[in-house]
């Protein structure tokens, strides 16, 4: 791969530098499948325009999982695209937003777990392409909250059937959400930071 | 109408990962996201974390690189030297690998060389732990509010 030389790499615009004063960072990651509408949730929270960031991992050949030396393998980037909302003059927070089909996301050590929590963008035209994704944060232990984006022709399934069609306890928060609004999109990142709050205060109390 | 059913599954020990799955840096097809969505069986490696020399600085994508002096050292490689450019404000190891189109794993093994010539400085993001910090959880809603 080439570099870029520095004349032509374009890097943040002037308003979209961070105040030296920016300490730290914290992630939250959105997943959910092809057209879910990660991107445009993404980007309308993001106080900079979304940019993208990529990963090379390998796979190696079906069946083989000994003798790794010898199989064949392919390297594949992986893409997600990723917005920042400058928390105070200290801290930033980043939200990612990965395609949650890809199984890569949870070989990537710290991705899911360093993440204050996830919201599961869920499109009920197609709800069992989240079933993998809800499964392997519930295995991690990540807390996460269901969005369910508002599509025209899809089915609106009472709440309750939806909850019990994705096998959710109780407490875990499902909202409905237009993520193309910023104050919807908010919300749900609201919904997931009051649920965050709860655990810990209930992990304190306990 | 009803839709389909998913079963609930539990916490479990994360799979040990041994340190000899050293993959082979194979460049072959970039999958974008939406065509790489296949569910082909098999053992994926991230490159992250596994390179040979096994000694490359702990960063995270929201890890904040700012430079140590505004300009680059004359003897600095072009790379170096963009990279360096880039932080004279502070920003993420994410948003250094959108704006060098490089994957992250490549700006890790730059900033390495850089962290260790003290050329840049890293601060390391808040990650989840056992007892998350209300303070901070507060912090963050706080913020959300005045989107
Ligand atoms: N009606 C509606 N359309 C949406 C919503 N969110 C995204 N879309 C549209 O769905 C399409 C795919 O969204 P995108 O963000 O690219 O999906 P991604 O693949 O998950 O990143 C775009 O045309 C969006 O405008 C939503 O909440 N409601
Ligand atoms: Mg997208």
């Amino acid at each position: 791969m080439d570099f870029k030389s520095s004349d032509t790499i374009t890097g943040p615009r002037a308003e979209d530098h961070l105040p030296h004063t920016a300490q730290a960072a914290v992630k939250i990651v959105i997943v959910g499948g092809f057209g879910v509408g990660k991107t445009t949730m993404v980007g309308s929270v993001s106080e900079i325009r979304p940019l993208t960031t990529e990963e090379t991992m390998t796979q190696a050949g079906v069946g083989v999982d000994d003798n790794y030396g010898s199989e064949s393998k392919t390297a594949t980037t992986v893409a997600m695209d990723f917005g920042r909302i400058s928390i105070t003059e200290q801290l930033v927070l980043y939200l990612f937003g990965t395609p949650g089909q890809e199984r890569f996301w949870f070989l990537w050590n710290g991705l899911f777990e360093g993440a204050l929590g996830a919201v599961v963008l869920i499109d009920t035209r197609r709800l069992e392409v989240s079933f993998d994704v809800i499964g392997r944060l519930e295995e991690r232990g990540v807390p996460f909250v269901v969005a369910v984006n508002d599509f025209p022709d899809a089915p609106r399934y009472p709440m309750e059937d939806l909850r019990a069609a994705l096998d959710l306890p109780e407490e875990i928060p499902i909202v409905k959400c237009d993520a193309r609004r910023r104050a919807s999109s908010r919300d749900v990142l609201m919904t997931l930071m009051r649920f965050l709050h709860s655990i810990a205060m209930a992990s304190a109390s306990a | 109408m009803t839709p389909p059913q998913r079963r609930r599954r539990f916490p479990k020990e994360p799979p040990e990962h041994s340190p000899e799955q050293i993959p082979d840096p194979a460049p072959v097809p970039a999958i974008r996201e939406g065509q790489g969505e296949t569910n082909q069986p098999g053992r994926l490696y991230i490159l992250t974390g596994q390179v040979e020399d096994g000694d490359r600085a702990p960063l995270d994508l929201v890890t904040l690189i700012v430079a140590s002096d505004d300009a680059p050292p004359p003897t600095a490689q072009p790379e170096q030297s963009a990279l360096l450019q880039l932080c004279r404000t502070p920003l993420s190891v994410a948003e250094l690998s959108a704006y060098l189109d490089l994957p992250f794993s490549v700006v890790t093994v730059l900033l390495t060389e850089l962290l260790a010539a003290e050329l840049v400085q890293a601060r390391a993001p808040i990650v989840r732990s056992e007892l998350p910090d209300r303070s901070l959880l507060e912090a963050v809603m706080h913020g959300l509010q005045k989107l």
